[in-house]
């Protein structure tokens, strides 16, 4: 029924130390065996794991160590092919091993495609379909927001700028195939084409850069803990990392005091930065200058503020407060276990809308709180985002490759003397796949475009 | 009381570019039809322009032809001159545009349809539709014949309670004073049709010898002699030319000095009018920074003197008329021979239409033509010849034919309408085909003719022939694969003086086709035995090769595009009880009633989670029936 074969990573992230890509369809085994260093697992018996290495076909360095599951159709979930490639390495390397999977390819699966498949090969019992309907709708409409949600802005802004350099493009070359008449514009020549095709198409390298880079989607919003030293920061992070599992990620190329914490909150995903300066120092302030603080505090997307129920508040506290001032901020006052010595009036002032928490962290209490005021900081609450935020930002490096590849066409179409009508072809194609990556597929803006740059008619 | 005026297979109400082709059609299939028609001296008139074809909609007019039509052939023997156009681009975008000579066009079909065997042309104004429990079974006149039917077309144009507005002069009248059709607009109504209202217009027509072409330019036809048939062998050699001038700033001064009193811009019109035809009126406040705008004088035919003023369209007042005409070069003496009107009439809302044009609130109905809100002669014949074929087919208890966006712009046309409707008066251009390099002018027949003769709307002759060309083109490209063509000083030569750089390895013909320089004669000339084809297959396996590899791609896109086109939802299927289904998707698809999955995914609103969703739901239906 379906030709192709899907990809994705099937585990949620963030609550395991193991992460599985799964492939499904009939070139599942065949991709695998191309980017595996091992055995040839076109050979081995269905249903074996095998241990072997991930080849990163950009370095030919080994990308991840892994476990491959092979499981031939059509005992498997999906009834295809199915292989499992079980990662350690964490976030940032599976999501590598996606991209090499992709890149060989496999298509990005859409939310709820395995278990679509499955329903459509007659894996699942019928009575399962309206489960799988609402999997589908549930999936997807959680992987838009969060898309849309997570996007940076001015990335979203570029790509819409990018798009419409295009369109107009377009615009031009169709205003000259379906008007050939019309004398008011200058007729698009190869020249003037192949310049917009190089200027969008740097732009778009440097696009996937920045991506590469984990730049493109806010792959967890940038958290910093602050306070005075002994106010229970670091037992603040070990109580978030534990109470949420986090897999610790060690960056590339930069060195190894610099680690960052991944933890999902009730959907939001925090990466908890700088977070050596605290583990070591017990306090960034002091760690890295009050000046260089605050640029660490501007560039985070929230703060989490400690201070102590036991002490009352200082000048320096004071200055925080003023340092933080504008910024998205939660209060945490600890250690309510001991005597009250803070003026929680002043503390409440001094935070104006933000949220102030109360907690014991070495009894434990007032976590509950800390995470629900977290959440509602970000999404109002209630929004699950999962694992979809990694997804998501594959999805996009996916797409910016797939415009890159159709602008290349375009080009090439150029160099081999192509008439425009048919070099468009490929820059259509670009502006679409762009557009996916910003949710917007209307195919009618370029009928829109062309009556409104170009006065038309008899 | 009604009396009994006899019993047709299919009934075709109205005669105009719609009306003629469904009549044929259906008559051709082998159907007793009747074609009614208001009025015997305006069959397939050209109220507006008098040009057939240009971009997307001349490849519309080879497809009509391919499937046996009569719009081509008329126009090869009627028009005053022909040019093919954006001959300095790719294949898929060249078309054929001729000038009509409007009164010899009318004169050339009435012939037709006169002579065809199982069609009736009578002269009559329907009022209703006769319609038992629910489907359509005939039609009543003004003059109370009663006429019973298998199937019913209407094909009416912009004759449904058209009004015609100039200034604020405003009646009731079909398109160039003819009677306007009131009753039939009421009665769809009455029986639960949606109507939108909508809105064109027509420029003055000037007489000839009021005109100074000294001072405009010369348009001549090309002198290659060119058809739209593929069965035309007799061509038009004595060409007349249509000429250009420019309106100017007074032009501009007269209409922005008298904007109130046009009918467009005073509030009375209510119909939306199209952006891509817009009145001088809107060209003039839409585009207040452009100095001037290109006016085309287009004869109107060999033995009439009256000159069409392409780019002039308004509603303003006859006398603010006179005075924009005289403003504009080369036509400062110029006589109004007609005024230039806008006219406002009722169309079908078309996703009220199956894709086979049968409407889906009463069974045997069909409508075509500018009544389900399209514009153009070459949009309504299109239509005409679909609904033409299906109401026959529907009658003799034959499947029906749909094309899809991949074999033809007709295709693309009806899918349009029926999926997504339109707020505009609709006209086809190249970007609303996605596959148009497959949708050539010159693979119409390639496309279309075996879908034809299937249906015996084309003779055994003219197929044989095609199969022929067919069968050659796959011959040569063939032999071209096998011929291998050595570096040379003969052959570097050919490459040099086309500006390619020389061999230096041995080549395929095939393969050195592909090099943009070389076209089929210059690599012919290289081979040491000439195959002296036709030129129309040389073009062909030129086209093909030269552009195999985009063709390839396309060609992989329509197939996983059909994939979902063969995923049939059920008639019967109850949106209603898809619960993952989007609010907005549901009434869309509720409306639409799409017939396979591939067109649900083409409706606005429904998105891919959408279709996902109906396709796990249908799978269901499948597996428990």
């Amino acid at each position: 029924m379906e030709t192709d074969t899907i990809t994705a990573i099937s585990t949620p992230i963030g609550e395991g130390a193991i992460a599985i890509v799964r492939l499904s369809g009939p070139e599942a085994i065949s991709i695998t065996n191309q980017l595996y260093k091992g055995k040839d697992l076109g050979e081995v018996d269905s249903h074996t794991i095998h241990y072997g290495k991930i080849i990163d076909p950009e370095t030919e360095e080994v990308a991840e160590e892994v476990m491959v599951s092979v499981m031939r159709a059509p005992k498997t979930f999906t009834r295809e092919d199915v292989v499992e490639i079980n990662c350690h390495g964490g976030m940032v390397s599976v999501n590598r091993v996606l991209e090499i999977v992709l890149s060989k390819g496999a298509r990005l699966a859409e939310p709820g495609e395995f278990t679509k498949r499955a329903f459509l090969h007659g894996r699942i019992d019928l009575s399962q379909a309206e489960a799988v309907m609402d999997l589908i709708r549930a999936k997807t409409d959680k992987a838009m927001s969060v898309a849309l949600k997570q996007m940076d802005g001015r990335l979203s802004g570029l790509i819409q700028r990018l798009r419409q350099e295009l369109l107009e493009t377009v615009a031009h070359v169709e205003v000259n195939i379906d008007y050939p008449e019309y004398d008011d514009v200058e007729e698009m020549s190869h020249e003037m084409m192949r310049q917009k095709t190089k200027e969008v198409n740097k732009e778009i390298v440097n696009l996937l850069e920045v991506a590469k880079q984990g730049k493109i989607l806010r792959e967890g919003l940038a958290t910093a803990i602050i306070g005075r030293p002994n106010v229970g920061k670091s037992s603040l992070m070990n109580a978030l990392v534990q109470e949420n599992k986090a897999i610790v990620t060690e960056i590339p190329g930069t060195t190894r005091d610099i680690i960052e914490e991944y933890v999902n909150v009730r959907g939001v995903p925090l990466r908890l930065v700088d977070t050596a300066g605290i583990r070591e120092t017990e306090d960034i302030v002091e760690k890295i200058g009050v000046e260089r603080s605050r640029q660490v505090l501007k560039e985070s997307d929230l703060i989490l503020y400690v201070l102590n129920y036991n002490e009352a508040l200082t000048d320096e506290d004071r200055k925080l407060f003023e340092a933080i001032q504008g910024l998205e901020y939660i209060v945490i006052i600890n250690k309510t276990d001991l005597g009250q010595k803070l003026d929680l009036n002043e503390v409440r002032n001094l935070a104006e809308n933000n949220p102030v928490v109360t907690t014991s962290l070495i009894e434990e209490e007032g976590i509950n709180e800390l995470e629900a005021a977290i959440a509602k900081t970000f999404f109002a609450g209630d929004i699950d985002t999962g694992d979809l935020t990694y997804v998501s930002n594959v999805r996009h490096i996916q797409l910016l490759k797939q415009a890159k590849q159709a602008l290349e066409d375009a080009v090439n179409g150029l160099e081999m003397g192509m008439p425009l009508d048919i070099v468009q072809i490929d820059v259509t194609r670009t502006w679409e796949f762009l557009g996916e990556i910003i949710g917007d597929t209307a195919s009618d803006s370029l009928i829109d475009q062309l009556f409104s740059q170009f006065c038309l008619g008899k | 009381m009604t009396y009994n005026a006899g019993h047709y297979d299919v009934i075709v109400i109205g005669a105009g570019h719609a009306g003629v082709e469904a009549g044929l059609a259906a008559a051709r299939m082998g159907a007793k039809t009747l074609m009614l028609t208001l009025n015997l001296d305006m069959i397939a008139f050209m109220p507006c322009n008098p040009s057939l074809g240009g971009p997307a909609k001349g490849i519309v007019v080879r497809e009509i032809d391919a499937l046996g039509g009569a719009m081509a052939k008329v126009i090869d023997k009627t028009h005053i001159q022909m040019r093919m156009l954006n001959t300095g681009k790719g294949p898929a975008v060249q078309a054929l545009r001729a000038q009509a000579d409007k009164p010899l066009y009318i004169k050339e079909m009435k012939n037709i349809i006169e002579n065809e065997p199982n069609l009736t042309l009578r002269q009559g104004m329907v009022d209703e539709l006769i319609v038992e429990d629910g489907v359509c079974k005939g039609v009543i006149t003004e003059t109370k014949a009663a006429y019973s039917a298998g199937t019913v077309i209407i094909t009416t144009g912009t004759f449904m309670r058209g009004k015609v507005l100039m200034g604020d002069l405003e009646y009731e009248s079909g398109p160039n004073n003819q009677r306007v059709s009131i009753k039939l607009s009421e009665h769809l109504e009455d029986l639960g049709f949606e109507l939108t209202r909508f809105k064109t217009g027509t420029p003055p027509r000037v007489n000839s010898h009021t005109i100074d072409y000294s001072k405009t330019e010369i348009q001549p036809g090309d002198e290659k002699p060119q058809s739209f048939s593929y069965e035309t062998t007799e061509y038009i050699t004595d060409q007349i030319p249509c000429w250009l001038t420019y309106t100017n700033e007074f032009t501009h001064q007269v209409i922005n000095d008298n904007l109130s009193l046009s009918a467009m811009y005073s509030g009375m019109k209510r119909g939306t009018g199209p952006r891509y035809c817009p009145s001088i009126e809107d060209k003039i406040v839409r585009f207040n920074d452009k100095p001037r705008h290109q006016i085309f004088l287009e004869p109107e035919g060999r033995d009439t003197e009256e000159v069409y003023v392409q780019g002039l369209s308004t509603s303003l007042p006859e006398s603010i008329q006179h005075e924009m005409v005289r403003s504009v070069k080369g036509l400062e003496n110029a006589e109004i021979m007609r005024a230039g009107y806008a006219i406002e009439y009722d169309a079908v809302v078309p996703t009220q239409l199956w894709p086979t044009l049968e409407t889906k609130k009463i069974p045997g109905l069909f409508t075509a033509g500018q009544i389900n809100g399209t514009s153009g002669y070459e949009e309504a014949a299109a239509q005409g010849i679909m609904a033409g074929i299906n109401a026959a087919a529907k009658v003799q208890g034959k499947d029906p034919v749909i094309l899809d966006r991949s074999q033809a712009y007709i295709g693309v046309l009806i899918d349009d309408l029926v999926t997504k409707g339109t707020n505009e008066p609709y006209r086809l251009l190249t970007s609303r085909a996605e596959y148009r390099l497959l949708l050539r002018h010159d693979n119409a027949d390639l496309r279309l003719t075996e879908v034809g003769h299937k249906l015996g709307i084309i003779s055994e002759e003219r197929y044989a022939k095609f199969l022929e060309k067919k069968r050659l083109v796959e011959e040569e490209k063939k032999r071209l694969n096998k011929i291998v063509i050595k570096p040379n000083e003969d052959v570097n030569n050919i490459i040099t003086n086309a500006g390619g750089t020389p061999l230096k390895e041995a080549f395929k013909a095939y393969d050195l086709m592909k090099r943009p320089e070389l076209s089929y004669e210059l690599v012919d000339q290289m081979l040491p035995e000439h195959a002296n084809l036709p030129v129309d297959v040389q073009e062909q396996v030129g086209i093909q090769i030269k552009y195999e590899g985009y063709i390839n791609k396309a060609k992989e896109q329509v197939a996983r595009m059909l994939k979902m086109e063969d995923k049939k939802i059920p008639e019967d299927i109850d949106y209603d009880a898809i619960s993952g289904i989007a609010t907005e998707a549901r009434e869309k698809l509720k409306k639409v009633r799409p017939l396979s999955v591939g067109q649900a995914s083409r409706i606005s609103g429904v998105n891919p989670a959408d279709v996902s969703i109906l396709l796990v739901y249908i799978e269901q239906g499948n597996i428990a029936g």
